[in-house]
């Protein structure tokens, strides 16, 4: 049940520099799993012990994620993923 | 260096002076690879703060579908200190995510809303390392 990803410029060294590839899972922190199994330490700059990391946001299709289930947010065959970081300081 | 038309600098400090005392921030957009800041695009700052910036999410998704249409990035990343110097925050060097970006501070401290002198200032911001950089206005 592959989903396209659309990656951002900053996480492109991860895949090789293609920004868009597929992950497949059943819900969000699967596929994430899955992405990290390809692109190994991806995971690890999306997620921490909390969940999504604060500055980080994914969308499915075009809604933001903290907004359906965050991790569990179920995700169908073809559902686009577009993960941006968000533009943010002090 | 950044390149840059002055209309693009003085576009980013009416913004700042007329969301001051909060933080002002926004793009300037360019075509892919070409380094050359050229559309302006003013954004809501989220957290309505003269403290800290954030893009709205759904704002953010929309300007990076638009640019993405449009064979752009985001050549410039600006945004206002209202009460300290133009220079990247602690929290702006951990949050900066556009390696490719020139990241544009201005400072409102001593004009505030008003007429009073502005500072700008350019940074790029890599890996939590931030350089100045020196700003070349053009015609």
């Amino acid at each position: 049940m592959p989903a396209e990803v659309r990656i951002p410029t900053i996480l492109r060294p991860y895949t090789g520099g293609d920004k868009i590839v597929t992950g497949e899972g059943a819900d969000l922190g699967r596929l994430i799993a899955d992405l990290d199994s390809r692109y190994p330490g991806i995971a690890e700059r999306l997620v921490d012990e909390q969940g999504l990391r604060r500055f980080v946001n994914v969308y499915l299709n075009d809604e933001d994620v903290r907004f359906l289930g965050g991790l569990d947010t179920v995700v169908a065959d073809g559902d686009s993923v577009t993960i941006l970081p968000a533009v943010a300081g002090g | 260096m950044l390149t840059i038309r002055g209309e693009l600098i003085d576009a980013m400090a009416a913004h700042a002076r007329a969301d001051h005392p909060d933080e002002a921030c926004g793009v300037i957009a360019g075509p892919d690879g070409s380094g050359r800041p050229e559309r302006f695009i003013p954004m809501v700052n989220a957290a309505r703060s003269p403290t800290f910036y954030e893009f709205d999410s759904a704002d953010l998704l929309r300007l990076y579908r638009e640019m993405d249409d449009r064979d752009e990035e985001p050549v410039v990343i600006y945004h206002s200190h209202t009460a300290t110097e133009a220079y990247p925050s602690r929290t702006d060097i951990s949050y900066a995510s556009e390696p490719g970006a020139h990241y544009v501070l201005v400072s409102t401290r001593e004009c505030g809303s008003g007429d009073g002198p502005v500072e700008v200032r350019s940074f790029r911001i890599i890996d939590g390392v931030v350089t100045e950089e020196p700003i070349e206005i053009v015609a």
